[in-house]
C-alpha cells in the first residue's frame, strides 16, 4: 500500500506517515463513533498525533510508528467512549460495546484491525464521494479525511483561499454528519457510486500531475495518494471492477513518468526531451499488471482507453519509436466516448507526430469547442510547437507568447519562456 | 562543564499532520545533534493536565495552570560550558518556529 509512496519519496518508510495514518485512524473512528461524531473522531486523531509529536521528539521514532499511533488512538478512543457514554449517541451498531467496560476494548480493537481499516477507508471514500455533494467538495473531503491533508495544504493545491476551503470542507462535513451511519459498500452501492469515486480519485491525481501547487513534492504526494486510494479499491472484491483496474493502470502508467518530467533544476521537460531511464520501472510494471487485470469482461470505459494511451507512451523505447498510429486511434475512440477539446488537443499533437506539422495545425484549428481552451496555455503552446516545426518562427514566437500570458504557475511560465527562446535559436531544445 | 535545564514553553499548534511530522523530525535532528556532541543528559515531554497544590492550605486545583503560551511542554537537562554556551545550544530548537520559548536555567551546585 505504501510502496507507491516509497517510490516517490525515495523509499523512506516514514514519509507522510502522520498524514497517511491520520486518514486510516479517522476512518476507523468514524466507524466507531458514527459520522455524526466526526469532530470527536478528528479530536482523537489529533490527540494521537500530538502525543506522537511530543514523545517522539524526545525519545525518537519508535520501531513501528504506525502501530504506536494506532495504540495511542485506541486508548484515547476508550477514554472518550467511557466519558461520552451518557452524553452522546454513538454509532448504533457499536452501542453494545459501550454498555460495559469489558466490551470497550475488544470493540475498539475490532475497528482498528488491518482488514477492518481497509473496509472503513472504502466506506469513507464512498461517503466522501456521495453523488449529492459537488465534485469540488468530494475531492476536498477525500484529501482531508482520507489522506490527512490540512486545510491550508488543500487550499494551496487548488488555488483557493484558506477561508473558502474551510467553508467547503465544513459544508461537506455537515452533509456527512447528517447520515446516521456510513453506507456499507455493498454491490448496489458500488454500482451506483463507483463512477463518482473514480472521478474524485482521478481529480486528486490530476491535481498532482497538472496542478498548480508550486512544490513538485506536494504534487507527487497527491499522485501517490490517488494511487493509494485506487489500490484500496482494486484490493477489495466488490470495488475491483475492470474500470477500477483501468483507472489504477492509468495513474500508475502516468506516474511512472513523473521522475522524468522535471530536470535537475526543477524545470518542466516536454515528453520528447525526457530522459526515459529516469522513469519508474516498478510503477510501469504495476501499471501493466493493472491494465491486464482491467481487460476482463466486456466493459470498455474511458479509463481503459486513457490507460491504453498511457501504456503506449510509457513503454515506448524512445519518442520516435512511439506507436503514434495506435495512439491516434485510441484518441479517436476516446473522443467518441468522452468528447472534450482537451482530448482533441492531445489527439492533434499525436496526429502531428504521425503526419507532420501542417496536418497538426489544421487539426488544432478544427477542434470542436476550442473556445473552451481560451485560457488553456497548452493550446497556443501546441500551435507554437507545430509552427516552429514548420519553420514559421515569428508566428511560433507569438503563440508561445500567448501561452506565456496564460501560464498558471512559475514553472509553466519558465517553460514557455524557454520555448520563446527556442524560436530565436536553431529551433532545437537545450 | 555545568548543567542546565531547558524548559520548553508554548508553541503554536501545527495545522496539519504533515506539519506535525516535519516538526517532530526537526526536533529529532536537533536532539540527535545534542546527543552526538554529548550535551544531552535527559528530558521528557509533559502531559498538559495535572494538579496544582498551593499555599499554606495546600489547596488542590486542576490544571492546566497557565495560558497555552506559557505552558511547560517538556524539560531537558544539558551540559554546557557556561550560560552563554547553553543559550547558544538552545538556538537550534524548532520550538521558535512555532513562536514558543525555551527557558535556560543553570542548575545550582554546591561549592566543592
Amino acid at each position: 500500500m505504501s510502496d507507491a509512496h516509497a517510490t516517490h519519496e525515495g523509499g523512506d518508510e516514514l514519509a507522510s506517515l502522520f498524514r497517511r495514518e491520520s486518514g486510516r485512524m479517522t476512518s476507523a473512528l468514524v466507524r466507531l463513533f458514527g459520522p455524526h461524531n466526526l469532530p470527536l473522531a478528528e479530536d482523537v486523531v489529533n490527540d494521537a498525533l500530538c502525543r506522537a509529536l511530543e514523545v517522539w521528539k524526545f525519545s525518537g521514532v519508535p520501531e513501528n510508528p504506525a502501530a504506536w499511533l494506532m495504540a495511542a488512538a485506541k486508548n484515547r478512543a476508550i477514554d472518550v467512549l467511557r466519558r461520552e457514554r451518557k452524553a452522546r449517541t454513538i454509532a448504533p451498531d457499536v452501542e453494545y460495546a459501550i454498555a460495559s467496560d469489558a466490551a470497550l476494548k475488544p470493540a475498539v480493537d475490532e475497528v482498528f484491525r488491518e482488514e477492518a481499516l481497509r473496509d472503513e477507508q472504502l466506506r469513507m471514500m464512498f461517503a466522501c464521494c456521495h453523488a449529492r455533494l459537488p465534485e469540488e467538495v468530494q475531492v476536498a473531503l477525500v484529501l482531508n479525511l482520507l489522506s490527512g491533508f490540512g486545510v491550508g495544504e488543500i487550499a494551496a493545491a487548488f488555488l483557493v483561499s484558506h477561508a473558502a476551503m474551510e467553508k467547503r470542507l465544513q459544508r461537506g462535513k455537515l452533509a456527512l454528519a447528517e447520515s446516521r451511519g456510513l453506507l456499507e459498500v455493498t454491490p448496489r452501492v458500488v454500482a451506483e457510486n463507483l463512477e463518482t469515486v473514480h472521478s474524485a480519485i482521478y481529480l486528486v491525481f490530476n491535481e498532482g500531475y497538472h496542478g498548480n501547487h508550486p512544490a513538485e513534492t506536494v504534487r507527487a504526494e497527491l499522485c501517490a495518494e490517488a494511487i493509494r486510494l485506487g489500490t484500496l479499491l482494486a484490493e477489495s472484491e466488490t470495488t475491483a471492477t475492470p474500470a477500477t483496474q483501468a483507472l489504477l493502470a492509468l495513474m500508475l502508467l502516468v506516474a511512472a513518468r513523473l521522475p522524468g518530467r522535471v530536470d535537475a533544476n526543477g524545470e518542466l521537460v516536454p515528453l520528447d526531451a525526457q530522459d526515459r531511464s529516469r522513469w519508474n520501472a516498478e510503477l510501469a510494471r504495476r501499471g501493466r499488471e493493472a491494465l491486464e487485470a482491467s481487460a476482463r469482461g466486456d466493459e470498455l470505459t474511458a479509463w481503459h482507453v486513457e490507460a491504453a494511451i498511457a501504456f503506449e507512451h510509457t513503454t515506448a523505447a524512445s519518442h520516435a519509436a512511439t506507436p503514434w498510429g495506435r495512439i491516434v486511434s485510441h484518441y479517436d475512440t476516446l473522443l467518441k466516448m468522452r468528447p472534450s477539446p482537451v482530448v482533441a488537443l492531445s489527439r492533434a499533437i499525436a496526429v502531428g507526430e504521425l503526419e507532420g506539422p501542417a496536418r497538426a495545425l489544421r487539426e488544432l484549428e478544427a477542434i470542436a469547442g476550442r473556445e473552451r481552451l481560451d485560457h488553456y496555455p497548452f493550446y497556443p503552446a501546441a500551435i507554437g510547437e507545430q509552427l516552429l516545426r514548420a519553420g514559421r518562427r515569428d508566428e511560433a514566437r507569438a503563440s508561445f507568447g500567448a501561452a506565456l500570458g496564460m501560464a498558471r504557475s512559475p514553472s509553466e511560465k519558465r517553460f514557455f519562456e524557454r520555448m520563446i527562446t527556442r524560436c530565436d535559436g536553431d529551433g532545437t531544445r537545450k | 562543564m555545568s548543567e542546565f535545564v531547558f524548559l520548553f514553553r508554548g508553541g503554536e499548534k501545527l495545522p496539519s499532520p504533515a506539519d506535525m511530522q516535519a516538526n517532530m523530525q526537526k526536533w529529532g535532528a536537533w536532539m540527535n545533534d545534542l546527543k552526538a556532541k554529548g550535551h544531552f543528559k535527559g528530558g521528557e515531554p509533559l502531559e498538559d493536565g495535572g494538579k496544582l497544590v498551593s499555599g499554606r492550605k495546600k489547596a488542590v486545583t486542576d490544571g492546566p495552570f497557565a495560558e497555552a503560551k506559557d505552558l511547560i511542554g517538556g524539560f531537558m537537562l544539558v551540559t554546557a560550558r557556561d550560560l552563554a554556551h547553553a543559550t547558544e545550544l538552545s538556538m537550534g530548537c524548532p520550538i521558535y518556529e512555532r513562536d514558543g520559548a525555551v527557558e535556560v536555567r543553570p542548575v545550582m551546585t554546591m561549592p566543592r
